[in-house]
């Protein structure tokens, strides 16, 4: 890989912006927020976190926010992930495995499907949701 | 436990930048038999009685978690570079900030591979927040160093997959250029 500079970001992000006016993704408008305190990177969260980004990236999905939250205190079930589309609620996912996070990415964001395997129960959702605002 | 140095990395210089510090560097000094890595910032900094609690791993700071009374970043940290025959020190002063230094040997047997520091990193540049952080990469006499207000002004927030994706390709190049 041939060093980049920051000037070549520059351009690359310039030529992406042409590119993503061009385009018009389903569902698109969403946040993504991922546990990353200690259990998170303990357990997993790190690669978690690039699966999404990966596959947000591989379908030219640039309109979601990604962000973090520490530990709230739901270690056993890091690593965790919030999903909340602009039109519904925050869903809470909990042992979100790097494949896990690529389905929620092609399922939940793309197709507005909940991925109903990984959702959290209600009261370990509910302390995520109230922790992580 | 962390599966690797970047891991370890990522949770530590965390603390820092809740600890509401508006400067964060993290300096990792790499030879052929070390890593070092030193994390300095210029938050609210910690009393010696805190800094001995911080290393006991049933120790939180109080407010930071409501749900939970375990603090396990430093223990942990402690406990790799010391397994590796390294060591770990903090200094710190209330008001001023702490300097975070832990140093392992990577031919010992107990060392973790380094693993991937441009996904770390790029998590770090991710973390919400109104503070500068600095990356330093020193091996054998090269170096590097970027920063997350220059990676901003190429990218914008570093919020969104495409700046994310391409801050980490940006950091792989020049982790590729200091090891060729």
């Amino acid at each position: 890989m041939a060093k980049l500079t920051l000037e070549d970001l520059r351009k690359i992000r310039e030529e992406k912006k042409k590119e993503m006016s061009r385009r018009t993704v389903k569902n698109a408008k969403a946040e993504i927020t991922i546990g990353m305190g200690t259990c998170g990177i303990a357990s997993g969260a790190k690669n978690t976190f690039e699966a999404i980004i990966s596959e947000l990236s591989d379908n030219g999905i640039y309109d979601v926010v990604v962000k973090q939250f520490g530990c709230l205190g739901c270690c056993n079930e890091e690593p965790l992930v919030k999903v909340k589309l602009s039109d519904s609620s925050a869903i809470v996912y909990g042992k979100v495995s790097a494949e896990v996070g690529r389905k929620i990415v092609t399922e939940h964001i793309m197709q507005g499907k909940i991925v109903n395997e990984f959702v959290l129960d209600n009261n370990s959702a509910a302390n995520v949701l109230k922790g992580g605002e | 436990m962390h599966a690797t140095i970047c891991n370890f990395i990522l949770d530590i210089a965390q603390n820092s930048i809740e600890a509401d510090a508006s400067n964060v560097e993290v300096a990792i000094l790499q030879t052929d038999e070390t890593i070092t890595i030193v994390v300095t910032d210029d938050g609210k900094g910690m009393s010696e009685q805190k800094l001995q609690m911080a290393l006991d791993p049933f120790y939180s700071e109080k407010g930071k978690h409501d749900l939970r009374r375990f603090g396990l970043g430093l223990p942990f940290l402690k406990q790799a570079a010391e397994a590796t025959g390294g060591d770990l020190s903090i200094r710190s002063k209330i008001g001023y900030g702490t300097e975070i230094v832990a140093r392992f040997l990577t031919s010992h047997f107990d060392a973790p591979p380094f693993g991937d520091l441009s996904g770390a990193a790029m998590i770090l540049m991710n973390f919400l927040g109104n503070f500068e952080l600095t990356l330093k990469r020193d091996y054998n006499a090269k170096s590097y160093s970027i920063c997350k207000s220059c990676l901003i002004e190429a990218l914008g927030d570093l919020c969104d997959a495409e700046s994310l994706s391409l801050g980490k390709q940006f950091i792989d190049s020049l982790e590729n250029e200091l090891f060729s």
